[in-house]
C-alpha cells in the first residue's frame, strides 16, 4: 500500500523515464529522420510532467504526506517549483534546438532523449530527500549533460567543451561523494532528516565539518560558483549554443534549488558551519563573475560570467538562511532563467549572410539600426541583468539584498551592491556597443517563429509590465520556502 | 590491529593521489580518467568501511550505486576523449587549449 502511494507521489518522473525509453526505441529505428518528431514527443512529455508538478506548487502542502519511498524522496512544493523551473529550460531548448541543428547538418534524434534524461535527473535531485537520491539524481543529469555539451561531434570546440565540462565534473562528483562518505560515517545516516538529528545533536566533530564542507564544494561548481567555476565559459563557448541555454538555465535551477535543501534542510541545524562558506562562495563568485567578464570579446563567454555573477547574488539570498531569504533566491532564480531564455534566443538569431554564428561582440556594432529589435531584446537583457530598475531583474536583487539586510548580513548586502556597479560596465559596454558603435553590418540571419514568441514573451517578462507578476511569483515563492523550512 | 582509523586515513590518501593526478598530470588525458576512478574507489573504501564499523548496510548499497554509476561514467568518458581524438589527434593534456581559459 505504502509501496503503491510512493509509485503514485513520482508519477511525473514516471512519465519522463517510461517516456524516454519509449523514444529511445523510436530513435533506434526511426534514425535522424525522426529527430524533430522525437522533440515534439519529449516537448509534450516535459508539459505533461509540468501539469503534474503544478499542482504541488499551487496547493497547501502536507507535510508528511508528500514523503515517498520511505523517506528518499520529498515532493514538496519547494520540489515542484524548481521542476516547474527545470522543464521550462529543457522546453525551450527543446523548441530552439530543431532549426539551429538543421545549419549544422541536422538533428540527432539523440539530442531531444538526451534532454529528457537530463530534465529526469534534475527532478529526482531536487526532490532528493537522501543523500543517496541526490547522488542518483546528480550523475543522471551530469552524465546526459557531458554528452550534450559534445553533441557535434565534428565540430573541435565541442568536443573539447564536452571532454573539459566530463573531467571537471567528474571531480566535482567525485569532491561531493568524498563528502557524502565523510558525512554518513560520522552521522550514521544518509537521510537528510537524520543527518539534521545527528548534526543538532551538538557540536560538530571534524569529520563531519570535513564531509560538509566536502558536499558544499561539489554542490558549488555544479551551481558554477566561484572558486569552483573555471569550467564554466569553456563550457559555454565550446557547446553548442541551445545546448549552452540549457545549461544556463536547467541544471542551474537544479543545483541551486539541490544546495538549497541540503544547507537549509540537511545541514540546517548548524547554519553557522555552512553560512560561512555559502558568502565566501558568493561575494568571491560576484567579483571573479564582474572582472572576468570585462575582457571578452565572445558573447557566450560574456554570459559564462554573467551566470557566475548572478550565481553569486542567488546565494546571498541563501546565505540569509532565512525563509524570506529562500524566497528571493528562488524569485531571483526564475527571473534569471527567464533572462537567459530571452539572451540565448538573441544569441541563437545572430547569423551573418552564410548562416554561420556570430558570437563576436564587435560585430554586433551598430545593430539597433539593421536589426531595431534585436537590439532592443539584448539590451533589455543586458539592463535586467545589470539590475537597472525599471526592468525586472531589479526585482530580484532588491529582494535578495532586503532578505541579506533583514538577517543582520549589512556588510555582505553592501559589498555585493558595489560590486554589482563593477557588473554594470560591462553590460552597459554591450549596450553602448549596439546603440552607439559604427555600424557593422554583418548580421543576416532572422529568427524563427517560435524563437519569436519565445523571445517576445521573455523580454515582456524582463520589461516594466513583468513588476505586475511580483504578487503572483513571490506568493508561488513564499509557498516553496516555506514548504522548504517545514519539517516532517 | 587494523581499526576504522586505518581505512580512513588509506581512502584519504588515495583521494589526495586522485586529485594531484587529475592537477599534476600534464602528459595524458586517459591518466586523467584513471584519477577519477581512482577517487571514486577511494569514496567506496570509505563507504565499505564506514559500514563495517556502524554495523549498517546502507554504505554497501550506496557503494554498489557507486560502482555502477562509475562504470557508466568511465564509458562516457572514453567516448567524449574518442571523438575528441578524432578531431585533434592528439589527447595530450596541453593541447586541450582551444578556448582559452
Amino acid at each position: 500500500m505504502d509501496f503503491i502511494h510512493s509509485l503514485a507521489a513520482v508519477s511525473a518522473e514516471e512519465l519522463i523515464s517510461s517516456a524516454g525509453l519509449v523514444l529511445l526505441l523510436v530513435a533506434a529505428w526511426g534514425g535522424d529522420k525522426a529527430g524533430r518528431g522525437i522533440a515534439i514527443a519529449a516537448f509534450a512529455v516535459l508539459v505533461g510532467a509540468a501539469a503534474i508538478a503544478l499542482p504541488t506548487l499551487l496547493g497547501s502542502v502536507g507535510g508528511s504526506a508528500s514523503l515517498a519511498f520511505e523517506g528518499h524522496v520529498r515532493l514538496d512544493a519547494f520540489a515542484a517549483f524548481a521542476k516547474l523551473l527545470i522543464y521550462l529550460g529543457a522546453g525551450v531548448a527543446l523548441i530552439v534546438a530543431p532549426a539551429f541543428f538543421e545549419r549544422e547538418g541536422g538533428l540527432r534524434a539523440e539530442f531531444p532523449l538526451l534532454v529528457l534524461l537530463a530534465a529526469l535527473g534534475m527532478g529526482i535531485m531536487v526532490s532528493a530527500n537522501n543523500l543517496l537520491t541526490l547522488y542518483i539524481g546528480l550523475e543522471l543529469n551530469s552524465l546526459a549533460s557531458y554528452v550534450l555539451a559534445a553533441i557535434l561531434r565534428s565540430n573541435g570546440r565541442s568536443a573539447e567543451a564536452g571532454l573539459k565540462y566530463f573531467v571537471l565534473g567528474s571531480l566535482a562528483s567525485g569532491i561531493l561523494l568524498y563528502g557524502i562518505s565523510l558525512t554518513y560515517g560520522f552521522t550514521g545516516t544518509t537521510s537528510f532528516d537524520g543527518i539534521r538529528a545527528a548534526f543538532g545533536a551538538g557540536p560538530l566533530s571534524v569529520g563531519a565539518t570535513f564531509g560538509l564542507v566536502f558536499v558544499l564544494s561539489g554542490l558549488a561548481f555544479k551551481i558554477s560558483a566561484a572558486p569552483f567555476h573555471m569550467w564554466t565559459p569553456d563550457v559555454y563557448e565550446g557547446a553548442p549554443t541551445p545546448v549552452t541555454a540549457f545549461f544556463a538555465t536547467a541544471p542551474k535551477a537544479a543545483a541551486l534549488a539541490l544546495l538549497m535543501r541540503v544547507s537549509l534542510g540537511a545541514f540546517g541545524a548548524q547554519p553557522g558551519a555552512w553560512q560561512q562558506i555559502v558568502i565566501f562562495a558568493s561575494l568571491l563568485s560576484i567579483v571573479i563573475g564582474a572582472l572576468g567578464a570585462i575582457g571578452q570579446d565572445n558573447i557566450k563567454r560574456l554570459l559564462a560570467y554573467s551566470s557566475i555573477n548572478n550565481v553569486g547574488f542567488m546565494l546571498i539570498g541563501l546565505a540569509a538562511g532565512t525563509q524570506a531569504g529562500a524566497s528571493a533566491t528562488l524569485v531571483y532564480l526564475a527571473i534569471y532563467v527567464v533572462t537567459s531564455v530571452a539572451a540565448f534566443v538573441v544569441v541563437l538569431a545572430l547569423r551573418d549572410a552564410q548562416g554561420k554564428a556570430i558570437e563576436s561582440i564587435a560585430d554586433l556594432g551598430g545593430l539597433s539600426r539593421t536589426h531595431p529589435g534585436l537590439a532592443a531584446a539584448l539590451a533589455v537583457v543586458m539592463f535586467s541583468l545589470a539590475g537597472v530598475p525599471p526592468l525586472f531583474g531589479f526585482w530580484g536583487k532588491f529582494l535578495v539584498f532586503q532578505a541579506a539586510v533583514q538577517a543582520h548580513l549589512v556588510v555582505l548586502a553592501a559589498l555585493g551592491i558595489a560590486a554589482s556597479v563593477i557588473g554594470a560596465f560591462y553590460y552597459l559596454k554591450v549596450v553602448k556597443v549596439l546603440y552607439f558603435d559604427d555600424v557593422v553590418d554583418k548580421v543576416r540571419g532572422g529568427s524563427e517563429f517560435a524563437n519569436l514568441v519565445l523571445l517576445t514573451a521573455s523580454t515582456l517578462f524582463l520589461s516594466p509590465l513583468g513588476y505586475l507578476l511580483t504578487r503572483w511569483l513571490g506568493g508561488l515563492a513564499g509557498n516553496a520556502a516555506a514548504a522548504l523550512f517545514r519539517l516532517s | 590491529m587494523i581499526g576504522i582509523g586505518h581505512y580512513v586515513v588509506v581512502s584519504a590518501i588515495m583521494f589526495v593521489l586522485g586529485v594531484l593526478g587529475i592537477f599534476l598530470n600534464r602528459k595524458n588525458v586517459i591518466i586523467i580518467l584513471m584519477a577519477i576512478e581512482l577517487i571514486l574507489l577511494s569514496v567506496n573504501l570509505n563507504l565499505v568501511a564506514f559500514s563495517a564499523y556502524l554495523h549498517d548496510l546502507v554504505g554497501q548499497i550506496f557503494a554498489m550505486f557507486v560502482l555502477t554509476v562509475a562504470a557508466g561514467e568511465a564509458a562516457i568518458g572514453l567516448a567524449i576523449l574518442v571523438i575528441y581524438f578524432r578531431d585533434r589527434g592528439t589527447i595530450a593534456v596541453d593541447d586541450v587549449n582551444r578556448m582559452k581559459g
